[in-house]
């Protein structure tokens, strides 16, 4: 039983369709991978799943229950949590409280209940607190906590990101380009992480450009091209498959010998690297 | 006959006043459209127009009068935007907002101290108070036509200049895409002093020609603000000429109130227009529904 | 040590007030403190307006409109001769409940009004269901959309109480009644109370303070922070942004609407001016001149200013500095000029403020995933370790 059904969702803006009659499953404990080329519909389908945009047509299910449509909070109350691509930390406030906040939901003391004080506020706060702080240990940031999170640099707003996301206590991780802008050795940390993650239980959906990332990472892969699936299945097949080849690349490789090395049935340079699951 | 003819009365008194908001309406889009900032001391320039006019109007003939206060406010407008929203572009627009409000309320004692609080005029351009003309059988004073006239003029020559001069359509440029407009050689800081000059020269202006018939006084400016802004946005912020579609009908409907309810409720309809568009249709009739500048999702 | 800099102001706070009174009876000023009672109530509203603006980040220029919807419905239902509904059943039930009842008015003659404490509570109820009511609607917009809808909504309730005759017009409503909190406690303008009613306006102010300090280090303070902060991403993680915001606007309408109850007692009247802009106007420049979200900066700001403005030190440029100081405090230091003091203070004493990084001097970069959350963090000795150092933003 799949955990997170979209059913044939489509979606335009103005006179652009973005996501074209889009369908995907996400079984329990999987790590999913969408991949395609930058205006493929990648962002458009998240957003659709997460809430910040309704489908036009379509429905996706969750837990089987609907939630097309559904406000970003009701979903993350659902039990789906995400990361953005640009990382979205309250810079205003600590690493800590960025934290505490992924608690809300999981958390009731109101107005009434937090400006009264009433009894059990201060134990409900300090669960807070230590919740937080262990998902940020989790992510290896702990000694992060009373920073600032506008001083932080790129890679650590990502992690304090995904560590907020975690707090929420998910059943599924919607990750939008998390490699985005890391080092190589930041990449492989991240990979580590994501794999954790899968073993506590979680759920992973991911957008990513990052071949090496995404294709050592996901145990199925999704490809989007103009707002609709050109391949779906495990990254060896998705890797050979001719349409996704040429989607990449523009066309068929001919061999002619001018100077061209390739040959048509080369596979890409999509092969795992360091990235492979062994290495865990 | 009597009832058609009172109300066709009520009707062009709403004309004569909406074209003001027009104006009013049209200074918030400029400085909007070249700067986002929606400029809540709109309705002081027509104020200082009128006034700076009465000044002057004793010491040089009407015509010069006005031409010099509309050039008085216009610099007064550009000296503002050097002094300061030149060096507060790194300000949030909310705050930014909030200045000139509290701009709005500066200028308005600065008025009340150099001038008092007496209520002044113009006089009438054409005949006097008590002159009064024929127009599709309504007795109206010829100042409504000075002032009908005006404003017509106004609008086409802003249309005309936003249109088909080279300042214009850069002005144009910069609204719609500041960076852009920039590479392509536009002087961003220099249109945005033009944009409050623009809008300042315009509110004296429309301040002087209906200073005869509502007269001028120092706290005109605030109420005029609202309803012009009420008429932009019934328009559809950012596009000047809907402003003018807008001040109509916010005076229009304002005089429709004015028949109907006891006097002190005028202004309460300008202001339950601004809340209306506001909560219900917040793109004007005429923006387009996507504008996400309103909406939070 | 940050628990320490959270309760010192609590506890300085009655020795001022209690210092002030004694200073002010010791140099034979008691008079003044009307105005200052006065003040510590329009302190009340921009406390509220902090909570509002400076924490969950919603403009209102709305918000003296609220303040007169409190004064003026109290003073209505105790100053109105209810005598002509005698004959209808509800007012019979009201009386017997002891909410409407029988008084002597200014002239000696005997009117049914209702009593200061059923005033006070219809007046808490009908704000209540108006702001909600302007707040839904109102809040779904941004910025300045939602400055304009509530400064629209200020301006109706301003004309409208202007043109009522039931709320007196432009002359307000006069001679409205103490009233008795508790056996001996009363709120009233007369002289004999007047070292009473400044206590119990510096209570109230004080009851708020607590309420407000409890809200904002709390998981409401974090989520309005959050909404403020970034609505999308407060949004994806579980905060139902809209009714929070909601509710923290009707809180803040409420706390204006009380504050103004509580003075319409004491002044013994209220006029429209207090609904009108330049009012609301006010009150955002005194919480811009707190520091927007310093709740106790907005206070001493607020009592300060208005006190000053009471005492009529500013003359008749009394509107024109509130304008000014809108305009100079937020093109100079938008986060209210007591941080800037503050951190001059800072640098002249030589203290600094803990930096983040000397909790881990010898940190390296690196992800470290456990698989039990709880388990402690163990250094990873690793060949591909650099230990290389975070880099600072601005410690």
């Amino acid at each position: 039983m799949a955990l997170l059904e979209v059913e044939n969702v489509r979606r335009s803006f103005g006179g652009l369709v973005a996501v074209d009659g889009v369908s995907l499953s996400v079984n329990a404990g999987q790590i999913k991978g969408v991949i395609g080329p930058n205006g493929a519909g990648k962002t458009t389908l998240f957003n659709m799943i997460s809430g910040l945009l309704k489908p036009d047509t379509g429905q996706i299910m969750f837990n089987d229950r609907p939630i097309t449509g559904l406000k970003p909070y009701q979903i993350a109350r659902a039990g789906i949590s995400r990361t953005f691509q640009n990382p979205s930390l309250f810079l205003q406030m600590n690493v800590l409280q960025n934290v505490m906040v992924g608690r809300h939901s999981r958390t009731r003391l109101d107005f009434f209940g937090c400006g009264l004080r009433w009894p059990g506020q201060l134990r409900e706060e300090k669960t807070i607190r230590d919740a937080a702080r262990a998902q940020l240990e989790s992510v290896g940031l702990a000694y992060l906590a009373d920073w600032p999170a506008g001083a932080l640099p790129f890679g650590q707003r990502r992690m304090v990101e995904l560590a907020r996301a975690l707090a929420t206590e998910p059943q599924m991780l919607l990750l939008d380009e998390p490699a985005s802008g890391l080092n190589t050795r930041e990449k492989e940390d991240l990979a580590l992480l994501i794999r954790k993650i899968r073993d506590r239980g979680i759920t992973t959906l991911l957008v990513e450009h990052d071949m090496s990332v995404v294709m050592g990472l996901s145990d199925d892969i999704i490809v989007l091209h103009n707002g609709c699936t050109i391949a779906e299945g495990a990254p060896q097949a998705v890797q050979n498959d001719p349409r996704v080849i040429s989607v990449y690349l523009g066309e068929e490789l001919q061999g002619d010998g001018g100077g061209r090395d390739a040959s048509p049935r080369r596979p890409l340079p999509l092969s795992s690297g360091n990235y492979s699951r062994q290495s865990a | 006959m009597e009832n058609g003819s009172l109300a066709l009365q009520y009707l062009l008194s709403g004309i004569t006043k909406g074209s003001i908001y027009a104006v009013v309406a049209i200074g918030f889009n400029l400085i909007y459209s070249a700067t986002g900032i929606i400029n809540f001391a709109q309705g002081e320039f027509v104020m200082l127009g009128g006034m700076v006019a009465v000044t002057l109007a004793h010491y040089v003939p009407l015509p010069v009068a006005i031409a010099g206060a509309v050039g008085v406010v216009a610099l007064v407008g550009c000296l503002l935007e050097l002094a300061l929203f030149r060096r507060l572009q790194r300000h949030s627009v909310l705050h930014l907002i909030i200045i000139t409000m509290g701009l709005s309320i500066v200028i308005q004692e600065a008025a009340l101290h150099i001038w008092d609080e007496k209520v002044r005029s113009l006089p009438y351009f054409t005949g006097s108070e008590v002159s009064s003309v024929r127009f599709l059988g309504a007795a109206i004073s010829p100042q409504v036509l000075w002032v009908l006239g005006t404003v017509a003029l106004v609008v086409l020559a802003l249309h005309v200049f936003l249109r088909y001069t080279l300042q214009g359509r850069a002005m144009r440029a910069c609204s719609s895409n500041p960076e852009a407009a920039m590479l392509a050689g536009i002087n961003i800081p220099n249109m945005r002093t033009l944009s409050f000059g623009l809008s300042a020269g315009l509110g004296a202006l429309a301040g002087c020609v209906i200073s005869p018939i509502t007269m001028t006084h120092y706290e005109m400016g605030a109420p005029l603000a609202i309803k012009g802004f009420a008429a932009a946005i019934l328009g559809g912020l950012g596009n000047p000429m809907a402003a003018v579609a807008g001040g109509l009908l916010v005076g229009i409907l304002e005089a429709a109130s004015v028949s109907r309810l006891p006097a002190v409720y005028n202004d309460v309809a300008a202001f339950a227009i601004l809340l209306f568009v506001l909560f219900v249709r917040p793109q004007g009739l005429f923006g387009s529904p996507t504008s996400d500048t309103v909406r939070e999702h | 040590m940050n628990r320490f800099r959270q309760i010192l102001p609590f506890t300085l706070f009655p020795v001022v007030v209690v210092g002030a009174q004694l200073v002010m009876r010791a140099t034979e000023t008691e008079y003044c403190l009307t105005q200052l009672t006065m003040a510590v109530y329009y302190a009340i509203v921009v406390m509220g307006l902090c909570l509002l603006m400076g924490y969950a980040g919603q403009v209102s220029l709305g918000h003296g409109a609220f303040f007169a919807i409190g004064g003026y419905a109290s003073a209505v239902l105790t100053t109105y001769d209810f005598s002509r509904f005698k004959g209808a059943p509800w007012a019979g039930w009201l009386q017997k409940a002891h909410l409407l009842i029988a008084r002597q008015d200014l002239y000696g003659n005997t009117a049914m009004t209702f009593s200061p404490w059923a005033a006070f509570l219809t007046a808490m109820l009908a704000t209540f269901f108006i702001a909600l009511l302007i707040g839904y609607p109102a809040l779904r917009l941004r910025g300045h959309y939602l400055a304009m809808a509530t400064l629209g909504f200020g301006l109706i309730v301003s004309k409208m109480l202007l043109g009522s005759n039931i709320t007196g017009a432009a002359d307000g409503i006069n001679g409205v009644p103490a009233w008795k909190l508790l056996p001996g406690l009363a709120v009233t303008g007369k002289s004999a109370g007047r070292v009473q009613n400044y206590y119990i306006a510096c209570g109230l102010a004080l009851l708020v303070l607590v309420l407000l300090r409890n809200l904002v280090h709390s998981r409401v303070g974090r989520a309005l922070q959050a909404i403020h902060d970034r609505e999308t991403a407060a949004n994806a993680m579980g905060i139902n942004t809209a009714a929070c915001k909601l509710k923290v606007f009707v809180l803040s309408a409420l706390l204006a609407a009380m504050a103004g109850v509580f003075f319409t007692h004491y002044t013994g009247g209220i006029a429209p001016s207090e609904a009108g802009a330049l009012k609301s106007v006010r009150y955002v420049a005194l919480a811009a001149a707190g520091g927007m979200a310093n709740l106790w900066g907005v206070t001493v700001m607020s009592v300060a200013l208005n006190y000053l403005s009471l005492r009529g030190w500013f003359g008749t440029y009394d509107n024109a500095v509130f304008g000014a100081i809108l305009i100079l405090i937020i093109s100079l230091a938008p986060e209210g000029p007591l941080k800037p003091l503050g951190l001059w203070l800072r640098r002249l004493t030589g203290t600094r403020p803990p930096s983040p990084t000397s909790h881990d001097p010898n940190h390296v970069s690196r992800f470290t995933f456990h698989a039990s959350p709880a388990a402690e963090l163990a250094p990873q000795t690793d060949e591909r370790a650099t230990g290389r150092s975070p880099q600072h933003g601005a410690p």
